[in-house]
């Protein structure tokens, strides 16, 4: 494909981000080889969280990337950083996912995991600092805000599930998720 | 055009980035989103948070790309998928969310009776999924089916408008109530109204009319 012919960025969004860009804007392999060695192991993480085998897992997580590919002319940096497109990419295949088999394993009780912790570097902006700044504030958040918020995010679970895993009325399950997002929102709106 | 006034709960809309809404449910924050520019925006912050929990998961090994996903493969890229032309509108245009799911115009809608001055729709969900989506067209100054709230439930004014205990319902408003709170939506006096409303679980709708029909309509 032609390259298209875009204002050179004179800020980096941040190593993942950049790397999407230039899929996006060149087609760039070796950029999307990169991408594949960063995310499809992540998502692969997320399926299997979500309650696929390590098979089904393994697939959505290479569909997604194909999609990424697939898609990349449709990214800009206005749709966020590239976690954040690849996670809505990858969150929707397993919706359509689900839809189509319902028989997905049903996790262990009690599952819980926690977001490994590694730093991020300081001098990233834009795309991928967003990402870290949220990262951060996550990381800050109590204990049961987090875990509502994993569980949600990560698990897939509904409200009433959750409520019913953690044994919980579903007012509460609510109210901890309205504390953890505007928590969120501010440390994303008010970086200090 | 009038300012949407109600909206879906902040715990609402991180279980619909999330994934977790159930289909129902999320069905109707779709519609909103249509129509609301402002949860649109709040719904991008969210993703944000599904970007950053996926940075953090332990990553697990995956076989590399697959054999048809060559690198090779890859510089042939396909035709580039082109955006779709942008479908949001205002909320007085029709969403495209509730065009997909009522499968025709609203106008063209196949409505059926349910009780004196109350028509409705059943939407069909995916194979396995419980709950309830539905159309309801309310006669002008009629009241609302009642139907208790069992579980987590979201109606969203398509058409017209509605008053209830909590304040008046325009288009594009949604009413995201705790399940404890009763109430008894009356339709405009003038132009009635249409919503779509969405129950986690099988809905019962109890007013003595829909109850003495329950047999013949299956609610």
């Amino acid at each position: 494909m032609p390259p298209r012919i875009t204002a050179a960025r004179t800020t980096s969004a941040g190593p993942m981000t950049d790397l999407l860009h230039r899929v996006a804007e060149r087609g760039d392999t070796a950029a999307f080889r990169d991408l594949f060695e960063h995310y499809a192991p992540r998502i692969k993480s997320f399926m299997m969280r979500q309650g696929a085998d390590p098979a089904t897992a393994e697939e959505l997580a290479q569909e997604t990337l194909l999609t990424v590919w697939r898609k990349a002319a449709l990214y800009s940096g206005d749709k966020g950083s590239a976690a954040t497109w690849i996670f809505t990419i990858a969150r929707n295949l397993r919706i359509d996912r689900l839809r189509r088999e319902v028989p997905w394993q049903e996790l262990p009780r009690g599952h819980e995991e926690e977001p490994s912790c590694d730093p991020s570097p300081a001098e990233q902006l834009l795309g991928d600092e967003e990402t870290a700044r949220i990262r951060t504030a996550l990381g800050d958040l109590p204990h049961d805000q987090m875990e509502v918020v994993q569980l949600s995010f990560i698990e897939g679970l509904s409200h009433s599930e959750i409520a019913e895993r953690l044994a919980l009325p579903m007012g509460t399950v609510k109210s901890r998720m309205r504390l953890a997002y505007q928590k969120l929102r501010s440390a994303v709106e008010d970086p200090s | 055009m009038t300012a949407i006034s109600h909206h879906p709960d902040a715990s609402t809309l991180l279980s619909y980035a999330a994934g977790s809404l159930t289909e129902p449910l999320a069905a109707v924050v779709a519609v909103h989103l249509d129509m609301c520019s402002q949860c649109r925006a709040e719904v991008a912050r969210l993703d944000d948070v599904g970007g950053a929990l996926l940075e953090s998961l332990p990553p697990v090994p995956v076989n590399g790309p697959r054999p048809g996903l060559s690198l090779d493969s890859l510089r042939h890229r396909p035709a580039v998928e082109q955006p779709r032309p942008v479908a949001r509108r205002g909320h007085n245009g029709p969403s495209p969310a509730l065009l997909k799911l009522a499968g025709c115009e609203l106008a063209d809608i196949k409505w059926r009776w349910l009780a004196p001055g109350v028509w409705h729709k059943p939407l069909p969900l995916s194979p396995g999924v419980t709950g309830d989506l539905r159309l309801f067209k309310v006669g002008p100054g009629q009241t609302m089916p009642d139907h208790g709230h069992g579980g987590a439930e979201l109606t969203l004014l398509v058409d017209g408008a509605y008053r209830d205990e909590v304040g008046l319902f325009m288009a594009g408003d949604v009413a995201d109530l705790d399940e404890t709170v009763e109430h008894q939506p009356v339709a405009d006096p003038h132009m009635g109204c249409i919503c779509l409303i969405a129950s986690e679980r099988k809905a019962r709708y109890k007013s003595l009319l829909a109850r003495l029909y329950q047999p013949f309509t299956g609610l």
